[in-house]
């Protein structure tokens, strides 16, 4: 630990290396489902971006910066926008309505016997949920990439 | 249990007040951890702890059954704990820029580098 | 009014517009403004001198009783006319005197500035707007006499002035406020109206102090009067507008404008009665000894100011009405006997009077307009200064306890202002010639049209005496005075005191005329002596003192140091909160044994235990791992009390802290000590009472709930309106959206910063 130009990424084992890999898309997907469930039960998007910034964490590990540039296609900056943009235009629906400025709306609509519940409110849910995993991710991947 | 939390706040308040007054800066980063953390659970104790009754509307209910913790300090402290982690990772790159241009770790010296 | 006012401002805004599209010729199109002006207020004449008060008010900040409202009575009416009537020449001045000048569209932005602010200061009738006025004239006076800007002394001069004006305003503003709330109003005219309801129950000496206070150094009243001559820094048409005509004699319009209420009370008698004699005596004196022309019309306007304010003072009718003719008076002659003097430096390159000579064949307009001018500053018939001087030394006559004083002092500086008028109108002009650094000729018609239409109208009004009282003085000695008066303005007398009195001012002023130009050395030494015993050496030492005062005071607080800093913090915190809640709760330190269970005693008790063991532990890495430890209490502690999102996301973010902590931390040195004992003692000390405060306030909070938690409406409306069922979630992104978006965009920003600080770093590796 003294020796600051000291990787601490590479040195993993197998078993944390073949983990990782199969444990990204599960974690994604339960994030996913925290995310969707969160109106109702524990989860929403505030967890949900943490679970999934963790799981991205732990494959950066495992894997090192650039595989997992390779596999995440966004820049983490752009999962931010996202997040950012998303949050803020799920306010506007409302002034349409002729309603204030970020009043909730909702299109409930049965799709083959599923009650399905649309709503800005998931839409803002979403935007925490990707600006939560693109502020952990950027200061994650740029402090790794510092450092290498 | 309120009670009990007002004195383990009391510890967790004065340790970070202590480690923030310490002039090596990584002392400065736990002091800063510490302190939100006792941040958070003075915003939970204040508004009163309630066991096992989480602030959810039950399947097919309209209002929760019987009483239920209060919601709204639970709100503020999630958001609390998601930003103390944002300006945690700042402070933190903040501080390991300064002691990579200034080349000390004292807080006392750091003040005479910008002179 | 308010169009008249706001006008001002209006064309200063278009005037860099404007000097493109004219150049040269601007000052020229400026004067238009305040020549219509000079109409407007003119066409006000018949109806004001028939005894009317024009009133006009526009709401501004109604809810505090501030508005915009503009009386125009007789008084006002002087004063803006001659606001309007001499700036019209100014800026024709102006335009010759700095023609090719690069900052010349800002010379008219500032000087427009003033003048619509100085119309605003003269017209208000509400204190407060008249207060923003005033201080809008510090400011532009401020920036007009530093105009020169690259001139280290114009800087000076221009914050000397602002400094004795603004701490003068400062004074003022107690003294309207207080005017405010005794009076219950802030228009003038309703104080003036019911002055003596509401003065039985105010502290007038209190108030007459504070409105002294910013009257004195805004006229430039001994101890102050200073700043005056140094303001002569700024360019000619400056100083025969703001430093003369106007500007200085704002102080002198309140002082005659509040005469009504305070006239009776003896401190505002004496006050200016003395000082005003004081500064008469001063400014004069001052003026004999100096050679620059600049400097000596400045200290004859501080004499004038003086003779103002020592006649507002007096308080007879006779001293009323020789007010507001010495005013006028003095207006025409030394708006232009200080362009005369802008106009001899501008031609002949110099404006020490011992240096010029012989420019009456070159310069022959200006020679007759000085003489003219001349005649009128010294009081010699049938000039209208002759007229005002008269009536000045009849009201000196009775000017009550001060009567020896006042006259003593009137007929000293009624020599010595003759003396320095015949210098400054014969000096420069007769004799023999000598030699100049330029070359001498007439000054352009630019800058003959000021003074010789305004002396020409000081030799018009002496004449015809009965043009000006009929016009103008009736109406403001009205005012002043608060009671109508009958009176008539005549060179004619008869064979009286104050004639005599004239007379000897004359014959001495022509004795000490002669003496002039052996008097200098003598004169010059003597004053060198006297120079430590000015007031302006106690200005100079208390600058100073506030300069070693704020560098005392920032080494004491502001000494780069964190520690101290949060330590003061602390510190204050825990005494004030501390203090309050001892005195409004009690110190008790309660604990509810009852209502624990044993594991949550445990978790409790490793939380605490974790936070003393990161404190005392000397290994980092053993700290960032209690870090761990801690975290997870605490989620334990938000599941087991009914907060299920709150726990999830502590377990998270501990998990991500860690990681960060072993990212960044590790490559930071280890724990060092560089603590003394002593510090470990002191922060010990500091951490202990702080965690003691906080403990009393969350016992403190848990006994007394004073509101109604605001959550049940949350906890109603979640399914029903919200359609959720998670009630925390539906307030975060339903109930409370906006805060949660504005929290998505702080901890975006945190992770901008982050990436910046990381990328800017790794260009610079590159580099």
């Amino acid at each position: 630990m003294t020796d600051p130009n000291k990787k601490i990424m590479k040195d993993n084992t197998v078993i944390l290396h073949t983990a990782a890999l199969a444990l990204l898309p599960l974690q994604l997907l339960f994030s996913v489902f925290l995310l969707l469930r969160g109106h109702d039960e524990p989860g929403g998007g505030f967890i949900a971006g943490l679970v999934g910034a963790g799981a991205v964490v732990l494959y950066l590990f495992a894997h090192g910066v650039d595989a997992t540039r390779r596999i995440m296609r966004f820049d983490p900056r752009d999962l931010l926008g996202i997040g950012l943009f998303l949050g803020t235009v799920s306010a506007f629906p409302a002034l349409l309505r002729g309603e204030p400025f970020l009043s909730a709306q909702w299109w409930i609509f049965d799709l083959a016997g599923t009650e399905i519940k649309l709503s800005t409110v998931l839409v803002f849910d979403i935007g925490v949920y990707f600006a939560v995993v693109g502020t952990i991710l950027t200061v994650v991947v740029s402090l790794t990439e510092a450092e290498e | 249990m309120e009670t009990l939390m007002a004195y383990a706040i009391g510890v967790l308040f004065g340790c970070a007040v202590y480690m923030m007054l310490r002039r090596s800066i990584v002392k400065l980063v736990i002091g800063l951890i510490i302190l939100s953390n006792a941040a958070n659970l003075l915003i939970f104790a204040v508004s009163g702890m309630t066991r096992g009754a989480p602030p959810l509307i039950p399947e097919g209910l309209q209002l929760p059954e019987g009483a239920v913790a209060d919601p709204l300090p639970q709100a503020l402290v999630l958001t609390a704990i998601v930003i103390a982690f944002g300006v945690l990772a700042f402070s933190v790159v903040l501080i390991h820029r300064a002691f990579e241009v200034v080349e000390t770790d004292d807080l006392d010296q750091m003040k005479d580098t910008d002179t | 009014m308010l169009y008249a006012v706001l006008s001002g401002f209006v064309v200063a805004a278009l005037v860099p517009w404007l000097h493109w599209l004219f150049r040269s010729h601007i000052g020229w199109v400026l004067a238009v403004l305040p020549a219509s002006l000079t109409v407007y207020f003119a066409s006000m004449i018949p109806a004001v001198s028939g005894g009317e008060i024009i009133f006009q008010q526009w709401a501004w900040f109604p809810g505090m009783d501030i508005h915009l409202g503009f009386t125009l009575d007789g008084l006002s009416l002087l004063f803006a006319l001659l606001i309007s009537f001499i700036g019209t020449f100014v800026m024709i001045y102006a335009g010759g005197y700095l023609k090719g000048h690069p900052a010349l569209g800002r010379f008219f932005v500032v000087m427009l500035s003033f003048m619509a602010s100085m119309l605003g200061l003269v017209l208000s009738d509400n204190l407060i707007a008249l207060f923003v006025f005033w201080e809008l004239t510090s400011i532009t006076s401020y920036l007009l006499i530093g105009f020169n800007h690259d001139n280290e002394d114009a800087r000076k001069c221009a914050l000397q002035g602002l400094f004795v004006s603004v701490i003068g305003g400062f004074f003022l503003l107690v003294g309207m406020m207080l005017l405010g709330i005794y009076g219950g109003t802030y228009s003038i005219a309703e104080l003036l109206t019911d002055s003596g309801d509401w003065m039985s129950a105010a502290p007038v000496a209190l108030i007459i102090i504070c409105v002294l206070g910013g009257t004195f150094t805004k006229s430039a009243q001994f101890p102050f009067h200073f700043w005056l001559p140094n303001a002569m820094a700024a360019p000619t048409p400056v100083s025969a507008y703001l430093h003369s005509a106007t500007m200085v004699k704002a102080g002198v319009y309140l002082m005659a404008r509040l005469n009504p209420a305070f006239g009776e009370e003896m401190l505002w008698t004496l006050a200016l009665t003395g000082f005003g004699a004081v500064t008469m005596f001063v400014g004069a004196w001052l003026s004999y000894t100096h050679t620059d022309a600049k400097k000596v019309l400045a200290y004859s306007t501080v004499m004038a100011l003086g003779t103002l304010t020592m006649l507002i003072g007096i308080g007879t009718h006779y001293a009323m009405i020789a007010f507001s003719a010495f005013l006028l008076g003095h207006s025409l002659y030394k708006g232009a006997l200080f362009m005369i003097a802008g106009a001899i430096d501008h031609e002949a390159g110099t404006k020490d009077l011992s240096r010029l000579g012989g420019l009456r064949k070159l310069m022959p307009w200006t020679a007759a307009a000085a003489l003219v001018a001349a005649l009128s500053l010294a009081g010699v018939p049938p000039l209208f200064g002759f007229i005002g001087k008269e009536l000045m030394l009849e009201a000196a006559l009775s000017a009550g306890p001060l009567q020896a004083l006042a006259l003593t002092l009137a007929v000293v500086s009624a020599m010595l202002t003759a003396a320095i008028a015949a210098v400054i109108a014969l000096k420069p002009f007769y004799g023999p010639r000598l030699d100049t650094p330029k070359k001498p000729h007439e000054a352009p018609l630019s800058m003959l049209a000021g003074p010789v239409v305004l002396a020409a109208v000081s030799l018009l009004f002496g004449l015809v005496p009965g043009l000006p009282e009929t016009m103008l003085v009736t109406a403001a000695v009205t005012a002043v005075a608060g009671v109508p008066l009958d009176f008539y303005l005549s060179l004619w007398h008869g064979f009286n005191l104050p004639l005599l009195l004239s007379a000897v001012g004359l014959s001495g002023g022509a004795l000490l005329f002669f003496w002039w130009d052996r008097s200098r050395e003598p004169l010059r030494r003597l004053m060198d002596r006297l120079d430590r015993f000015a007031p302006e050496t106690g200005y100079f030492k208390a600058l100073d003192g506030i300069v070693w005062l704020c560098d005392w005071q920032t080494r004491l607080l502001q000494n780069g140091k964190m520690g101290n800093y949060m330590i003061v913090l602390v510190m204050t915190t825990v005494v004030v909160v501390g203090y309050t809640l001892a005195a409004q709760h009690g110190i008790r330190f309660t604990l509810d044994w009852q209502d624990i269970n044993f594991y949550e005693m445990a978790i409790v008790a490793l939380l605490m235990v974790t936070a003393v063991f990161a404190t005392t532990t000397r290994s980092r890495l053993g700290a960032v791992a209690t870090m761990g430890v801690l975290g997870f209490m605490v989620a334990l502690i938000f599941i087991l009390f009914s907060a299920p999102d709150l726990g999830i996301t502590q377990v998270l973010v501990e998990t991500l802290t860690v990681i960060l902590l072993v990212l960044v931390l590790f490559r930071l040195p280890g724990f060092a000590r560089y603590s003394t004992l002593f510090e470990i003692f002191r922060d010990g000390f500091v951490a202990v009472s702080f965690g003691l405060l906080m403990t009393m306030l969350v016992l403190a909070t848990l006994d007394a709930r004073m509101f109604e938690p605001i959550s049940s409406y949350f906890i109603e409306a979640a399914y029903p309106e919200a359609l959720g069922r998670n009630i925390v979630n539906v307030i975060l992104v339903d109930f409370r959206s906006l805060d949660t978006l504005g929290e998505l965009f702080v901890l975006g920003i945190a992770a901008l910063g982050v990436y910046s600080m990381l990328k800017l770093r790794a260009e610079k590796l590159n580099d």
